[in-house]
């Protein structure tokens, strides 16, 4: 593997930057003639627009238009998609309303812009804002799910009647319903997944310029996929043909899903450039992300386990309603369906399973994909369902879960998925040794002594990640395909630049990327550098999200490093006279086997571009580049075993040890995945203890500023004991299954399946607020 | 933020005069409150005057059985102070759990004390030792000078020079801080005087700010100990409610908190 090589612990070439303040992000970026724009935002959770006046705004200092959603409207610009159809089960599409970037008529929830002021200035633009002046008419609103399914609700949108999205189901109902009728045992838990705000450090922004002379756009913008930015600007909302339209996202400070979907504010931004003949800068503030950002979760959720005679899983049904908000947003209406329900069937041998999920439209701001997407969703419900089972059943928890493993591979769920490999029981072990489970009754004893409640949970959690092979997402309502592309450069001297369609945001891109070519080249990774998230030097790519880049996007490079060696050899065997199938490739030299012939690396690249003395027929230069179409998801799973404290005084939590015992298959850097799945257990906590998006009755937001909405702290969480075991994925040629989400799918249900278990009540929702969980204690 | 002068001023006759000539201004002592404000264009402020430099509101004295906290000294220097450690270590302690490190080095006992924010430390620690707040044109009693929410018996224009602590006996400060702010959900003084008196203020807790528990105070008079607090019940009327914490819950806090206090304080 070589000291930088795959597996090595490479300290993170990207930090340098980030650490000494020398990032470049969009806000950093000013252009000649630069305008700042301010969006006016409805402080209505529904409301109709009667009237605009901007007269006032337009005679304050600085301000160079004030723009409407009427005028998005005259100029034809498309409304936001969503782009993955869902059927419901009667067969009939799922029912959208539409969602323009800025509303002429009506609103739908607190933030939505209705107008959007453009100044000298941002603060001319702030104050201008103000002065527009909105006249509204007030509706009815509703922010609860259930509150909204019922007859007399009100409605948001005519095109989906009762607020209903879709009914969607998944699953054999007969044979379920067969399986219930017989179990012995039936469990049932009602469960609602908490509504979160993403918080990215940095908030979003884009800059648009417009150039009129080439009637080309270029977007400076916080996106986690800015070609997909590009593909749906273009396609769908008729700002420009992708070849003038470049979209450039370029140091950005975390998505977690929240920047992969493309916002009303870039395209207004886009539309407003053009309009007024300068560039146009847009930054968030945090108000803004808390209002605007597409929130996760929010599903309310029913489910039933049935059990044999010897504590087998015979069945599972579920009934969820998931809170969509005011518009779906872009990867919305997959999230609770095929990134949800194809998880239901956990790490478990469950023969029969049926799910019905109803989406459900109310005036909040629209939910997407955060961190897990639906799968942290999935995991929770089963093992909470699983540590329900096994106090009902009075059995041990991890007993229960060995009883029902998987442990033949390949394995076909009742839910499409289909698990390739894994070793669930190697995990749990793992992680019942490095919590000393059999020590644990011991240990709840003592602290009893001392007045705390000491609990302990289990979580046992897969996901699918590695998203995605095209057919399949295809077959099930996907827009898109999401293969990866990539591209090798070797410059004349020998250096190279892998030019990739992943994006990274925080991942560490620019290190693991580059380990993977010194690996095989065996050249430092100072030689190597990673071109990324600019839609004019990368071809095409389809971004980063769902534990995708080291799966589908370093396998796409690894084929184009395949195809840039193999012409190398010919050139290296052409050079040294001898047989292309004796080159190895040592310490960056190609050498021939067995003799201590070679030609180095820039050696090589130097005649590849000298083209002075190449094969007969070879072309010049040294670039490959590939395209890399996954053929299943990847299943990373794995323990995590949670031990905490409870003060009955207060209810609050303390945690005593947290273990984590994860199978990723191969691991490039252990540094950088170890701070993965840190940043994913501590929002996986912050979910069970900490966070929650509420809204009142009326759909105003109770909980948009930090005051209000409780983000984990360093104190609020423990220091985690971390360890793998490795299956590796047979299903990429490095083995590897991702660990971006890993963390937050797992965690919660282990805080909270612990801390039920150290007050001896079952019933507690997230998140487990020193209040809840006194409440709780305490209630009759 | 909108448009506003800064003035730095050098005395506090300089402040006042300022504060004289103009039409809305605002005295920023550590700027923990009101930058903030002013940030979310809550407040504006036609001038502000930034007392945070005037050398005589900077410092601690101790003089016989008095502990003087000058008006501006951060909480970082109060929490650090030789003599606050050692006569009345609640204090220390107070402000070592008072926000985060970023607003210890810039929030000030004054600031606090004159935004009177229902779930701010300080009120609860100068109300439980009866403390007195100096100020340019007189001395105001603690009872007398907190007023409910984000209210003080402070004239405009007046400014807060200092608060003298009578050193306690013993003295105690506990709190549950608030998941999301890191206020105070609830935090609990308790001081026991050198004459015997016991006073006990609850912060976070009281729709109506700062609240002395007379309930607490008659049961540690009994019998000066944690369990002493076991049989007092305390009422959730009047107590706050959100989304962190239900009137009940807070009411809970005010017994729990206590009884941890007068635990830490020995």
């Amino acid at each position: 593997m070589g000291v930088e090589g795959i597996g090595a612990r490479v300290v993170r070439k990207e930090d340098k930057r980030f650490i000494t303040g020398k990032g470049r992000y969009v806000d950093d970026i000013k252009l000649v003639g630069m305008t700042h724009a301010h969006f006016v935002r409805s402080p209505h959770a529904h409301a109709k627009v009667k009237k605009i006046d901007s007269s006032a705004a337009l005679d304050m200092p600085g301000v160079v238009a004030v723009l409407t959603g009427q005028q998005l409207v005259d100029d034809k610009v498309g409304n936001l998609i969503c782009g993955w159809a869902i059927t419901s089960k009667d067969g009939s599409p799922m029912k959208m309303g539409a969602w323009p970037a800025m509303a002429p008529e009506t609103v739908r929830f607190v933030g939505q812009a209705v107008a959007v002021v453009i100044a000298d200035s941002k603060n001319l633009a702030r104050d201008a804002a103000e002065a527009v002046v909105v006249d509204y008419e007030e509706l009815p609103a509703v922010a609860d799910v259930h509150a909204a399914i019922k007859s007399g609700a009100p409605q948001l949108h005519p095109e989906a009647p009762g607020n209903q999205v879709y009914d969607w189901v998944i699953g054999d109902e007969g044979a379920t319903d067969a399986a219930f009728a017989k179990a012995a045992n039936v469990v049932k838990l009602d469960v609602t997944n908490n509504r979160l705000a993403p918080n990215a450090m940095e908030p979003r922004a884009a800059i648009a310029d417009y150039d009129a002379a080439e009637e080309h756009f270029t977007l400076y913008t916080t996106s986690q996929n800015p070609h997909v930015a590009r593909l749906v600007l273009s396609a769908f909302y008729n700002i420009a043909p992708e070849h003038k339209l470049r979209v450039i996202a370029p140091d950005v400070g975390g998505g977690f899903g929240s920047k992969i979907f493309i916002y009303p504010e870039e395209m207004v931004a886009l539309w407003a450039s053009k309009k007024v003949g300068r560039p146009v800068k847009w930054t968030g503030d945090r108000t803004e992300a808390f209002l605007t950002d597409a929130h996760g979760r929010d599903h309310v959720t029913h489910a039933e386990m049935a059990f044999d005679a010897n504590n087998k899983i015979t069945g599972l049904k579920v009934k969820t309603y998931a809170n969509f908000g005011a518009y779906m947003s872009l990867f919305s209406s997959s999230v609770p369906t095929y990134l949800y329900a194809t998880l239901l069937s956990g790490q478990y041998n469950i023969p029969a399973i049926h799910a019905e999920v109803v989406g459900v439209y109310t005036n909040t701001t629209p939910v997407d994909a955060y961190r897990g997407a639906g799968r942290p969703e999935a995991s929770y419900l089963i093992e909470r369902l699983m540590e329900t089972a096994a106090r009902q059943l009075k059995v041990d928890p991890a007993q229960l879960r060995r009883t029902n493993f998987i442990t033949q591979f390949p394995h076909q769920t009742p839910v499409i998925m289909a698990y390739d490999t894994g070793d669930f029981n190697a995990s749990l072990d793992a992680a019942m040794k490095a919590i000393d489970y059999a020590g644990f009754p011991a240990r709840k004893a003592q602290a009893k002594a001392q007045g705390k409640l000491r609990g302990l949970g289990v979580s046992c959690y897969i996901e699918a990640c590695g998203i995605a092979p095209s057919k399949a997402v295809g077959s099930l309502g996907a827009g898109v395909g999401l293969w990866e592309s990539a591209e090798v450069r070797v410059n004349p001297v020998g250096t190279i630049e892998i030019l990739t369609g992943s994006h990274s945001h925080g991942q560490g891109h620019e290190t693991t990327f580059c380990q993977l070519v010194a690996d095989r080249l065996g050249i430092p990774i100072s030689q190597v550098s990673i071109v990324h998230g600019d839609t004019d030097k990368v071809q095409f790519g389809m971004g980063t999200y769902g534990s995708r880049s080291a799966a589908v996007g370093l396998t796409a490079i690894l084929k184009a490093m395949e195809k840039m060696e193999a012409k190398a050899k010919k050139i290296a065997a052409h050079a040294l006279e001898a047989s292309e199938a004796d080159i190895v490739i040592e310490n960056g030299e190609f050498k021939v086997t067995g003799t201590d012939k070679a030609i180095a690396l820039p050696m090589v690249a130097l005649a590849a571009y000298t083209a002075h003395n190449l094969p007969e027929g070879m072309e010049p230069g040294l670039k490959e580049s590939a395209f890399y179409d996954p053929t299943n998801f990847t299943f990373p799973a794995g323990a995590y075993i949670c031990e905490l404290e409870v003060d009955p005084g207060t209810g609050k939590t303390s945690f005593v040890n947290f273990v984590a015992a994860d199978d990723f298959g191969r691991l490039i850097n252990p540094m950088i995945v170890e701070g993965q799945v840190h940043g994913g257990l501590v929002q996986g906590i912050g979910q069970a203890l900490l966070e929650h998006a509420i809204y009142d009755a009326n759909g105003q937001p109770v909980t948009a500023s930090f005051m209000d909405y409780a983000m984990p702290r360093a104190e609020d969480v423990p220091s985690f004991n971390l360890s793998h075991t490795t299956t590796l994925c047979p299903g990429n040629p490095l083995g590897i299954k991702g660990c971006g989400e890993a963390g937050a799918i797992g965690a919660s249900a282990a805080v909270i399946n612990a801390i039920t278990d150290a007050i001896g009540k079952n019933n507690l929702e997230m998140p487990a607020t020193p209040d809840r969980v006194w409440r709780t204690i305490h209630a009759a | 933020m909108y448009k506003t002068t800064y003035h730095r001023a050098s005395s506090v006759d300089e402040a006042i005069s300022l504060f004289g000539k103009s039409s809305e201004a605002k005295f920023l002592a550590g700027g923990q409150t009101l930058l903030p404000v002013m940030k979310q264009r809550l407040a504006s402020p036609s001038d502000v005057i930034d007392l945070g430099k005037i050398k005589e509101l900077q410092g601690v004295e101790l003089s016989g059985d008095v502990l003087t906290i000058k008006a501006a000294t951060t909480y970082y220097d109060i929490m650090t102070n030789a003599d606050v450690k050692k006569v009345i270590p609640a204090i220390a302690h107070l402000t070592s759990v008072l926000g985060d490190p970023a607003v210890r080095y810039r929030g000030t006992i004054g600031g606090s004390i004159a935004n009177n924010d229902p779930a701010a430390d300080f009120p609860a620690a100068l109300v439980a030792l009866a403390a007195t707040v100096k100020t340019n044109k007189r001395s105001i009693s603690a009872d007398d000078f907190f007023k409910g929410l984000f209210t003080t018996a402070l004239e405009d224009g007046e400014i807060i020079t200092a608060v003298s602590f009578p050193i306690p006996a013993k003295a105690g400060y506990e709190k549950m801080r608030h998941p999301a702010s890191r206020f105070a959900l609830t935090g609990v003084f308790v001081a026991q005087a050198k004459s015997g008196e016991v006073r006990v203020a609850a912060t976070g807790a009281s729709q109506s700010g700062v609240m002395r528990v007379g309930a607490i105070e008659a049961a540690l008079k009994a019998n000066w100990s944690p369990s002493a607090i076991d049989g007092v019940s305390i009422s959730a009327n009047g107590l706050l409610a959100d989304i962190h914490g239900t009137a009940e819950y807070r009411a809970n806090l005010v017994k729990v908190m206590a009884q941890r206090a007068v635990a830490a304080a020995g």
